[in-house]
């Protein structure tokens, strides 16, 4: 009757997770998908909490709802919601369908076959909070690539302005980007 | 019935192949950066998932995932950009439409 | 640091730090630069003559040696290093390079006036000055190689100078892939090397060799492969084609890489594996007539020749071939000895020729003559150059090839049967003496066959005439190197390992000149004396006074003539095998069209006459099935391709995904059922 309940959540999750990204996959109108993408990674950041990994979670949330998740929102208002009803959404759907079902054929056996290192369920550790660890782990043992990865959210930063201004020519400061 | 990490593999497995339907088959451009988007989260899944079940659980596979979810936030940004450029460059953002490159 | 290593660093440095700053900026400085270069080079010159006090004066020690090496990187078994290696035979090449290249650079300036792309040549010609000292300092086979390539690609950018110039560009390409030739073999014997000992360090390889992890037949083909780079650069018979077209670069660069120093590389890498090469006795034989053939042919090539340039590149063909013979028959000391009077009297010659053709117009001797009056300067140093090249006594090529005679005469006289190297560079010699007579009363006497270009010609400006009088006074100089207290002799002595000693002792070494026999030394050096006078006086007698006509004995030893005129038809039989060799192959398919393409035809009409003897139509349904299957198939294959390469990205990633997919089924499912 204990792990029922944590079972029972675990389902649930799983089943908002999955649900939400099929309809991200099928469903017709953009802005419903990537709506129903804010389930997929609140239901995400809900699953990492359930693993004790409450940092991951919390930064789930905060980036991928928070940050990308938006900027989808942002992408598909600057392209134009302009899809009509008749218009073909898709290219080689059922080749698609086809190689998805193949690749989990393949997979799912794989997978639940494999002889994989891991302590079974009972005897796992009580979750303790790890955001001072990680913490710890970010400015010793990774501190070269956190530090390459700052410099990457930079150059992601610089080179998404240069691509997405476009042809806009900037003349002695007549561009809208310099006087922002 | 416990729960087991094949049970995330799965989650995880579904939601990789979820992401790969909709990069492979979806025209739109935005959509396809969805997909994107779920193939990095189920590989997240993993790591997380594989970092609790390990026996010598070193938070490795936390930290791994949070440079994951960094490198997803630098992906998105440029590839978003990209889209815009394409889309002020060929008033399209169906992909399918765009070979160019063809040859 | 010692300060042989700061000096390295710095002769390294300045040329290349030169050649960069030409390259990038070089159009835009005031005069294009040329300044900067010519000051680069000076410097380096006067480091060299820094290394050449500190190793030579200060020393003076026959064994002196500093070396130093760094750490490079590490493949496979084998940590590679690069350094310094220093001894009397570097010190005396730094000078010579040094001093060729900063009189080449100044030189350069009155000659290349005014010329396009001037910054260019001057980058060049730093690019190549770098190469070359690079390849004289380095200390083991692979930097070695390196340079080797450099030298070879700057020889080529210079050659192709012209570039515009259709006989340039083909030029600087003949050049550089003959000398591949040579290069491939050259890998290749490194290759060997390395394989076999595991070292890369000229040091490490001769002990490797001298405790025997290398011997035999092995050795003696990793020899002569290494030999073959150096038949490639020093245009060594058969590869020596490219060098006379070579003369198509400007004349400095012919001075400077031609005569002087780049092709003088191969002599100087034989020198320096001396250690190794003087273990094989068969190499050493292939490498004396190697060079024979080459010293002798090129003099007779070089009697016929009317262009002055390709005089000047026969007579360097031949001199290299007299260094070559003299390491071949393990006159050390004279070899390398000859190879540093050679670079300062040669480099004269071609600076002198330069000098002409810059008065003159033209490159052809026949429409040149009487220039004495007009050109005092250049008349009196070019004559200075061929009193040198000529062996006249008192000038530095007297001593140099006397003492590579008297090693020839001491080889023959110990091994009776290679009696003929001697007698062959005894001849050569006398030719020598004959045809660059030739060249000064063709060019410098007589009246003008060509009134016009006679009026216009002067002499040149000071830039140019200088260089030829500080070359001159070497000319001179350099051959008391010999007689002046043997100090060259002395302190370039042939190194011979300790197991090595006797088999180098054995081979009847330099030593016969030195301290042999009275007998060998006098005798060769009276020959020579006398070789050499009666060609200068069949040459007065030929084109002096003209007693004997030129043109009535050319007919009437026409076939000879002929021979020696069209340079043996080297070029012409390389022609010849390059063109049937691609007929060979053109044969070959022609064959396979004929006996299999044909036979399958022929093979199938009787059938089918067959097959309509006993009905019609089949004959029709086989032959148009046939067709339309094979047209079918080829059809459905250039769908599948057309589809497969639609440029949609999306499909591609699919595509892989299936694949992948497909692979990952198999593999679960085939271990199910199995």
């Amino acid at each position: 009757m204990d792990a029922l309940l944590p079972s029972l959540l675990f389902y649930a999750f799983a089943g908002v997770i999955l649900g939400s990204a099929a309809f991200t996959a099928f469903a017709r109108d953009i802005v419903h998908a990537a709506f129903s993408l804010l389930f997929t990674f609140f239901g995400l950041a809900c699953l990492y909490l359930y693993l004790g990994a409450d940092f991951v979670g919390l930064s789930q949330v905060v980036i991928y709802v928070g940050g990308i998740l938006v900027l989808l929102l942002f992408g598909v208002m600057f392209t134009g919601h302009q899809t009509q009803e008749t218009e073909k959404r898709t290219v080689n759907f059922y080749w698609g369908l086809a190689l998805i079902a193949l690749l989990g054929a393949g997979m799912v056996p794989a997978l639940l076959k494999a002889p994989w290192a891991v302590k079974s369920a009972a005897e796992l550790p009580e979750a303790k909070s790890t955001i001072s660890s990680i913490a710890t782990l970010l400015m010793t043992d990774y501190l070269l690539p956190f530090e390459i990865a700052s410099l990457l959210l930079l150059m992601a930063l610089i080179g998404a302005v240069v691509i997405a201004r476009g042809e806009t020519k900037t003349d002695e400061g007549e561009s809208p980007e310099t006087s922002a | 019935m416990t729960i087991g990490i094949e049970h995330y593999l799965v989650v995880s497995l579904v939601l990789f192949l979820l992401g790969l339907f909709i990069v492979v088959t979806h025209r739109n451009g935005v959509r396809i950066l969805m997909g994107v988007e779920l193939i990095l989260n189920s590989a997240n899944l993993n790591f997380v998932a594989f970092n609790r079940y390990m026996p010598d659980s070193a938070l490795s596979g936390n930290v791994f995932a949070i440079f994951v979810i960094i490198l997803a936030a630098a992906e998105a940004v440029v590839a978003l950009a990209i889209v815009l450029a394409v889309y002020q460059q060929f008033s399209t953002i169906h992909m399918d439409e765009i070979s160019n490159m063809k040859h | 640091m010692h300060l042989l290593e700061i000096l390295s660093w710095l002769i390294l440095a300045l040329p290349l730090a030169a050649f960069a700053v030409q390259m990038a900026v070089g159009a835009r400085l005031p005069r294009y630069g040329d300044f900067i270069s010519i000051g680069a080079i000076s410097l380096s010159l006067v480091f060299c003559l820094l290394v050449f006090f500190r190793v030579i004066v200060l020393e003076y020690s026959p064994d002196y040696v500093f070396a130093v090496s760094y750490p490079w990187f590490s493949g496979g078994s084998i940590e590679f290093r690069w350094g310094f290696y220093i001894d009397n035979v570097t010190a005396f090449m730094l000078v010579v390079v040094g001093v060729v290249s900063t009189l080449v650079h100044i030189y350069s300036v009155g000659y290349m006036h005014g010329e396009e792309n001037y910054h260019r040549f001057f980058a060049y010609l730093g690019l190549f000055s770098f190469s070359m000292f690079l390849l004289v300092l380095c200390d083991n086979l692979f930097t070695l190689y390196i340079a080797w390539e450099l030298v070879g690609v700057s020889s080529y950018l210079l050659i192709g100078f012209y570039y515009t110039k259709h006989s340039a560009a083909n030029a600087c390409i003949k050049a550089f892939l003959t000398t591949r030739v040579g290069d491939v073999f050259m890998f290749l014997g490194i290759l060997l090397l390395v394989l076999y000992t595991g070292q890369l360090a000229y040091h490490d390889v001769f002990n490797a060799v001298a405790h025997g992890e290398i011997s035999g037949t092995v050795l003696t083909i990793a020899i002569v492969c290494l030999f073959g780079g150096a038949v490639g650069k020093s245009a060594q018979f058969p590869l020596h084609v490219w060098l006379p077209d070579a003369m198509e670069g400007p004349t400095p660069v012919s001075a400077l890489i031609h005569a002087a120093t780049m092709v003088a590389a191969g002599v100087y890498m034989v020198g320096r594996m001396f250690p190794m090469f003087s273990q094989s006795a068969e190499a050493m034989l292939v490498i004396a007539y190697i060079g024979l053939i080459t010293a002798f042919f090129a003099a007779t090539i070089a009697i016929t020749q009317n262009d002055i340039k390709r005089v000047l590149a026969y007579s360097t063909i031949s001199q290299l071939g007299y260094m070559v013979t003299a390491l071949g028959v393990g006159a050390y000391t004279a070899g390398l000895y000859h190879l540093m009077t050679h670079a300062f009297f040669k480099a004269l010659l071609f600076l002198c020729s330069g000098s002409v053709i810059h008065a003159a117009h033209t490159q052809d001797m026949r429409e040149m003559g009487g220039l004495r009056k007009k050109m005092p300067i250049t008349f009196a140093t070019m004559l200075i150059g061929t009193l040198a090249i000529a062996g006249v006594p008192f000038f530095s090529g007297f001593g140099s090839k006397d003492a590579i005679m008297a090693g020839a005469l001491a080889f023959g006289s110990e091994h009776g049967a290679h009696m003929t190297i001697f007698i062959g560079l005894f001849v050569a010699a006398g030719m020598t003496a004959f045809y660059m007579f030739r060249l000064i009363f063709m060019t410098f006497y007589g009246e003008s066959r060509n009134q016009h270009s006679y009026d216009h010609a002067h002499e040149s400006p000071a830039s140019m005439t200088v260089p030829l009088l500080i070359l001159a006074v070497l000319s001179i100089a350099g051959g008391f190197g010999l007689y002046g207290g043997l100090w060259f002799n002395h302190l370039v002595v042939p190194p011979a390992l300790q197991e090595a000693a006797h088999a180098a002792a054995e081979h009847g070494g330099e030593h016969g000149g030195a301290h042999g026999e009275a007998w060998i030394h006098y005798g060769a050096m009276g020959l020579s004396i006398f070789v050499a006078a009666l060609g200068i006086f069949l040459s007065w007698v030929v084109y002096g006074v003209k007693w004997i006509s030129a043109e009535k004995t050319a007919a009437a030893i026409r076939p000879i003539y002929q021979l020696s005129f069209n340079k043996y038809y080297v070029d012409e039989f390389y022609q010849k095998i390059v063109i049937a060799f691609v007929l060979w192959i053109r044969k070959v398919l022609a064959a396979f069209d004929r006996i299999v393409i044909d036979g399958i035809v022929n093979l199938t009409a009787p059938l089918m006459r067959g097959g309509a003897t006993f009905s019609g139509g089949f004959d029709h349904y086989v032959v148009d099935g046939v067709l339309n299957l094979g047209a079918l198939i080829v059809q459905a294959a250039g769908s599948v391709s057309v589809m497969l390469q639609n440029g949609v990205i999306q499909s591609y990633i699919l595509k892989a995904a299936i694949a992948a997919a497909v692979i990952l089924v198999v593999h679960q499912y085939i271990q199910f059922w199995l």
